[in-house]
């Protein structure tokens, strides 16, 4: 789960972490009092959106005055920001964060993130700041300086140290990367976080450090202890038929395509996007029904792909473990008559009575192809997309 | 021989009494495992019962490895006391730990995986988020279909349940059959690497070629082309999947992402293609590559 700046930095503010003063508003009349309350000579204006490359796509301004300050949020309050995190299309900013201005020396990068290969936290952290990390480790990889961190231990001191000098960062900033670090080890654990970056992190003129920006994104295994972090989730950021197809425990994600897919399993629903391309379309979506692919399950699943209108043809790919390819059939017939799908259908069912499922559902009357091989399905559904 | 676990291997389940954990419990009886005991606590002393089936229920690990001799257990657990259950597990000298519970958080499982590491060998942890382990026709650990794999010369290892199934039907169907097929999990912290799995299969007289079944996230797939390259004395046939997925999505699976450019299915298949391995682009071909590598 993803969360914006304002909500990372009033978490990260309680872990001890140094922050600007900040307001976040969501109505253009708010500017002027939030401005008065700042009171700052300069007044960053940033848009809040779960998309990162906001300064660039034009959603980050500096105000020097009140009247620039309202002017800037005018423009950023509600305009589609597009960055390249967001895809063409861009987010629409409903809320701004109004932040007070600092004498910046030194833009620094921090990151605390899972290294899944050791099965431990891993601490990355360059002195070349505020620009795009990967951009920097692409091309400067020995700017990039990463630190494993044992989270039984947490972040000890000699790491903050050494990672005070490999910055070049003065001696008497040490002691305050050090807490620094411990913070945000410690916001990353006892949040269930699975990335904090802090990026830039500044250096200010009378030498502290304050996280200037800030990123967090969670474990979604562990929100049901975090109820905090549960109740910055907004919505407006996410794809509303992602959120449709979650109350019901299915597993979608939405692409541009024009095949739609309905697969029961993660690994088989990739596989099926994979050989869509393969045949020559591209997939609508990524949709796990769920191992089982109950009858409730598959209407719902056709229900939320029929809402996307890019769709011209739906590839169902169900292997029949357990639960038998035969039961499976009636049930997709019968999900299908109940959202009166007119679209072309072609289903591949294989595993268990698959000859007997795929008889069920060429006798079914309903415009549904059937297939043997997934290779076969999405030869035809390609077609079938095609108008052909 | 196969590996993992064969038809004298003694298993518990943690958590039988759960609806999944006992419906599973059921279906691994009828496929003949030995299913010697069920722990959950508080219900100690009595029995699971249906019908024929009767599987004794003990409180602790400890009690049930004791009274029944057991030496596997597979966790059924839900979530936020899964990572307890793997502990217990362990602590009772379980030797091999099948762990099917989805949606562990990661933070526990780092604790867990430390905890093993410092166990060395004597414990071998599968999953979590896993569809389990079979041994065809002797043993069946998780929630695997048992009918539709056959008995014969290929290892399947995968890191997605359903296309694990998808391989073990292609084998028997296609007449090659299949030793044991291990599902080693879809989450980013899991134990059993695609490594550790590979070995077995290498050592293993009755395995002759191995189908290893990878996903997008992650660089395990890269390190077991190293390993095979160096080490892999049999054909080795494999699939990646997710090579149409948009970076920085999970796809399903916790573990299924690809993050800051890393982790794609285009690397992990040039990696395993230049250690020797059969790549097929199309899963529906796993079977038919196989056929063709053992000649």
């Amino acid at each position: 789960m993803k969360i914006h700046e304002y909500q990372a930095k009033s978490l990260l503010k309680d872990f001890g972490i140094p922050v600007s003063k900040g307001i976040a508003i969501q109505n253009i009349n708010d500017v002027e009092r939030a401005y008065a309350d700042l009171a700052s000579p300069v007044v960053a204006v940033k848009a809040q959106i779960h998309a990162g490359g906001r300064g660039k796509g034009g959603g980050v301004k500096i105000a020097k005055s009140l009247s620039d300050a309202k002017k800037y949020a005018s423009d950023i309050l509600g305009m589609n920001l597009v960055t390249h995190q967001t895809g063409p299309k861009g987010q629409r900013v409903r809320t701004l964060y109004l932040e007070a201005g600092c004498a910046i020396a030194k833009e620094l990068y921090f990151a605390v993130l899972l290294d899944r290969e050791i099965s431990q936290l891993r601490v990355v952290a360059s002195a070349e700041g505020g620009m795009d990390i990967e951009e920097v480790s692409e091309k400067h990889p020995e700017k990039i300086i990463t630190l494993t961190i044992d989270p039984l231990l947490g972040f000890r001191s000699y790491i903050g140290r050494e990672l005070g000098y490999k910055l070049g960062l003065p001696e008497s900033v040490h002691p305050e990367l050090i807490t620094l670090g411990k913070n945000l080890v410690r916001a990353y654990l006892e949040t269930d976080a699975s990335l904090v970056e802090i990026n830039p992190l500044v250096l200010t003129k009378d030498n502290h450090l304050i996280a200037l920006d800030a990123k967090m994104t969670f474990d979604d295994n562990a929100l049901y202890r975090q109820k905090r972090v549960v109740e910055f989730r907004d919505l407006h950021e996410e794809d509303p038929l992602e959120i449709e197809a979650a109350k019901f425990g299915l597993n979608y994600i939405a692409l541009d395509g024009t095949v739609g897919c309905m697969v029961n399993g993660a690994g088989l629903a990739m596989a099926t996007m994979d050989v869509i391309k393969l045949a020559g379309a591209e997939p609508a979506n990524f949709l796990d029904v769920g191992g089982g692919a109950t009858k409730e399950a598959v209407t719902e699943a056709f229900k939320i792909i029929l809402k996307d209108t890019k769709v011209k043809a739906i590839l169902v790919n169900i292997f029949g473990g357990i639960m038998k390819c035969d039961i499976i059939a009636s049930g997709i017939i019968e999900a299908a008559k109940t959202v009166d799908l007119k679209l072309p259908v072609v289903c591949r069912l294989q595993g268990t009575n698959a000859p007997e499922g795929l008889k069920l559902l060429s006798q079914s009357g309903l415009k549904i192809e059937t297939a043997e091989t997934i290779e076969e399905a999405a030869t035809k559904v390609v077609r079938a997309a095609a108008g052909k | 021989m196969a590996i993992l676990i064969h038809k004298n291997t003694k298993v518990i389940v943690q958590g039988v009494t759960g609806k999944s954990g006992w419906f599973h419990t059921k279906l691994s009886i009828d496929y003949k495992t030995q299913i010697v005991g069920g722990v959950t606590p508080g219900k100690g002393g009595t029995f699971m019962e249906e019908g024929t089936y009767k599987v004794p229920v003990f409180n602790t690990v400890k009690d049930a490895v004791e009274k029944t001799g057991a030496t596997a257990s597979v966790i059924f657990v839900p979530p936020p006391f899964a990572a307890d259950a793997i502990l217990e597990a362990a602590d009772a000298s379980i030797e091999l730990i099948v762990t099917i519970t989805e949606g562990i958080p990661v933070n526990d499982m780092i604790a867990v995986k430390q905890e093993l590491a410092k166990r060395g060998d004597k414990t071998l942890l599968i999953g979590p988020n896993c569809p389990g382990v079979v041994t065809i026709d002797e043993c069946r650990i998780g929630i695997q279909p048992g009918n539709i794999g056959k008995r014969g010369v290929v290892g399947i290892l995968s890191r997605s349940g359903t296309l694990t199934y998808e391989a073990v039907d292609q084998i028997s169907r296609i007449g090659l059959g299949a030793t044991t097929c291990v599902g080693i999990g879809g989450d980013p912290i899991h134990g059993a690497d695609f490594i550790t799995i590979l070995k077995r299969f290498n050592a293993d007289p009755e395995t002759k070629g191995v189908i290893m079944i990878g996903e997008i996230g992650g660089g395990e797939e890269e390190a077991a082309a190293e390993w095979i390259k160096a080490n892999m004395k049999k054909p080795v046939v494999s699939f990646i999947a997710g090579a149409t997925a948009p970076p920085g999505r999970r796809m399903g699976h916790a573990g299924a992402i690809i993050s800051g450019g890393k982790g794609t299915a285009q690397a992990k298949m040039s990696a395993l293609r230049s250690a020797g391995v059969t790549v097929v682009e199309n899963p529906s071909h796993l079977a038919r590559a196989m056929k063709e590598r053992l000649g």
